[in-house]
């Protein structure tokens, strides 16, 4: 049945361009990043600057990386019909619980992040069950979920605390050839979702409750359960984001998730890969394009120094016309 | 009305808690004020109850009465003059950004939360882009008297408050409240019975932005000019409208109880500002409550399924 979901018809005729984007959902994010790089190379090398110099394109991954991360769970959850407003907060929690735990040194790094990935596999429980047993709408549940870790964070934190130990740091700045490793770590956990969706019997009933919760009910789903699952894979996310914030911050920092706006953000990006918010359709590879669009467009900015107000409006618009053309596409198709 | 009755029971039993604490609570003149710290709260719910109810979000009025209060403070910078010009434009463009809202969302099938998310970034982006970065300029006095000043012994605010919740029960009952729920639960049979969704989806958005104009010009008044009037007061009206029974989704709730809502947000915060909750642990009190809230309404409602009201 998640195949019945997943084929669309591709227009028999149509314009090149048409047939390039038709048939899936993750392509013309792709063409719209190509197109971006495009003109950011044209306008920059105008402008007199460089574009595809090593240092922007490291800089564009390490940009990326922590968004990229919390997105791809997020994709998770929207699939799964769900949304979660709470990967904010929770990264600045994960973040001072590492900072918190690994200030004893070396040997406390482990423990530090075993805690943050249980601390969040619990967050991720909570907003689960909140939405499926206590019938809450999951923008309620986790925006409820979302002031109660502020609370919690206003009342113990005013400023950074902790420290990590320099080894933890290699995960924030080093790279492998013009790779860093904090691209890597999004990478893998890219790939694990993707190998999650399309291959495992959990991702194919994400996609079934995600596109009607009801038929994969009678479909002998256990609704439930995979909603919490999801929930719980989205919250884990948001958790490696949190160590990899840490070790680029080298402390813990009550504002790190909500300066970073990774609740919308990371949506705006789900949303700009072409999935569908009302879940069912889409997939990480959209995703990440979508993430990378966010990145390019940020280092375009910056380096013909727009102000950063100006950056808000650009991504507004682009945010809501990539959103209309979708709709065109679905309806056209 | 029936479904909506346990947010009246919440909201009674606050203020009971809150007259225990502060017995001078229920006098007149401590009663007014309260309503007046609330008014603005209760406009914007009651504007975003049009949009939630047709089944459609709003994100963008927190960004938008901030837009607005900087707008009204670069433009009249103190002259008395142009302070009533100045209210009429603010009017407007909060008609505009709905009506952009409304229509993105219903012609271009874009959804609502994504268009009203990139109206946040847009308006707040565009604002301080004009302004240079933060708040420049001064309201009038004429301006501020609105939302600090009283006809008599009754606020301004709370006047305007009681003419706006007139004006939307009085909508809700005619035939465009029916229609405007006739579309937010199930907007293909309203469309097939002849409504035009589109259109009355947009008003709906139009009459959310021109609450947030209204709210905008009570908070300037009350608060006075900065970057951060408006911050999270999405949240706040979203959470407002469905602590009233309202449901996310649309087709169901009324716009008394979405009022009822805001008021008991409002009242919940005094409550905990008397108890001595601290400032810190207000939000986690905050979401044990709203979660707890929706929960037990949900609960509720499974058991007696009522038609649209």
């Amino acid at each position: 049945m998640t195949e019945q979901i997943k084929v669309r018809r591709v227009p028999a005729g149509g314009s090149i361009l048409q047939r390039l984007s038709g048939d899936r959902p993750a392509r013309p994010v792709y063409l719209a990043l190509a197109l971006l790089i495009l003109l950011g190379w044209l306008l920059v090398a105008l402008d007199g600057g460089q574009f595809v110099s090593l240092e922007n394109i490291v800089g564009i991954q390490q940009r990326s990386a922590a968004l990229g991360i919390v997105a791809v769970g997020q994709t998770v959850v929207i699939l799964a019909g769900s949304l979660d407003l709470s990967v904010a907060y929770l990264i600045s929690l994960n973040s001072l619980v590492a900072a918190e735990i690994m200030a004893g040194g070396d040997g406390a790094v482990l423990p530090g992040v075993t805690t943050v990935l249980v601390v969040s596999a619990l967050v991720g429980l909570v907003n689960g069950l909140i939405i499926t047993r206590l019938r809450v709408h999951a923008f309620i549940a986790t925006l409820g979920v979302a002031l109660i870790i502020r609370g919690l964070l206003d009342q113990r934190y005013d400023g950074p605390a902790g420290s990590v130990p320099a080894s933890f740091l290699h995960i924030g700045y080093d790279r492998i050839g013009p790779v860093p490793v904090s691209a890597l770590l999004w990478a893998a956990v890219a790939v694990s979702a993707w190998f999650l969706l399309s291959r495992t019997r959990l991702g194919y009933r994400i996609y079934a409750v995600g596109g009607d919760a009801e038929v994969a009910r009678l479909s002998g789903v256990r609704t439930g359960r995979v909603v919490v699952a999801a929930h719980v894979i989205c919250s884990v996310c948001a958790g490696i984001a949190g160590l990899l914030l840490v070790s680029r911050l080298a402390a813990g920092a009550p504002t790190v998730g909500t300066d970073g706006g990774y609740d919308l953000e990371s949506i705006a990006a789900v949303v700009l890969g072409g999935t569908a918010l009302a879940g069912g359709r889409g997939g990480v590879a959209g995703t990440v394009g979508g993430v990378l669009l966010l990145a390019v467009l940020d280092s375009v900015f910056n380096q013909l120094e727009v102000d950063s107000f100006a950056k808000d409006v650009v991504r507004g618009v682009v945010l809501v016309a990539a959103l209309a053309i979708y709709a065109r596409r679905r309806r056209t198709a | 009305m029936k479904r909506s009755l346990p947010i009246f029971v919440v909201l009674a039993a606050l203020l009971v808690a809150i007259a225990v604490a502060n017995p001078y609570f229920l006098d007149p003149p401590a009663f007014l004020a309260f309503v007046k710290r609330a008014a603005p709260l209760v406009i914007l719910a009651a504007g975003q109850y049009f949009v939630i109810v047709s089944g459609e979000f709003d994100l963008s009025v927190g960004s938008l009465v901030t837009a607005e209060v900087v707008i009204a403070a670069r433009l009249i910078d103190g002259t008395a003059a142009a302070t009533w010009p100045v209210m009429v434009l603010l009017i407007a463009l909060g008609l505009l950004a709905g009506l952009v809202n409304g229509s993105v969302t219903t012609l271009l099938r874009v959804p609502s939360f994504i268009t009203t998310l990139g109206m946040m970034l847009i308006l707040s982006g565009a604002v301080f882009l004009w302004t240079g970065g933060s708040p420049r300029g001064a309201l009038s006095p004429q301006f501020r008297e609105l939302g600090r000043g009283s006809l008599g012994p009754v606020p301004w605010s709370v006047l305007i408050l009681v003419v706006t919740a007139a004006a939307a029960i009085w909508a809700m009952r005619a035939d465009f409240g029916r229609t405007l729920v006739a579309a937010g639960d199930n907007d293909r049979a309203a469309a097939l019975s002849g409504v035009r969704v589109p259109r009355i989806r947009t008003i709906g958005f139009m009459i959310s932005g021109l609450s947030a104009a209204v709210a905008a010009i009570l908070l300037g008044g009350f608060a006075g000019v900065s970057a951060q009037v408006g911050q999270g007061l999405e949240f706040q009206a979203i959470t407002a409208v469905v602590l009233g029974g309202v449901v996310l989704g649309g087709g169901r709730g009324s716009v008394v109880a979405a009022m009822a809502g805001a008021f008991t947000l409002e009242a919940l915060f005094t409550l905990l500002n008397l108890y001595g909750i601290s400032g810190a642990l207000e939000p986690a009190v905050q979401g044990f409550i709203i979660i707890g809230a929706v929960a037990l309404g949900a609960v509720n409602f499974r058991r007696r399924r009522p038609a649209v009201a």
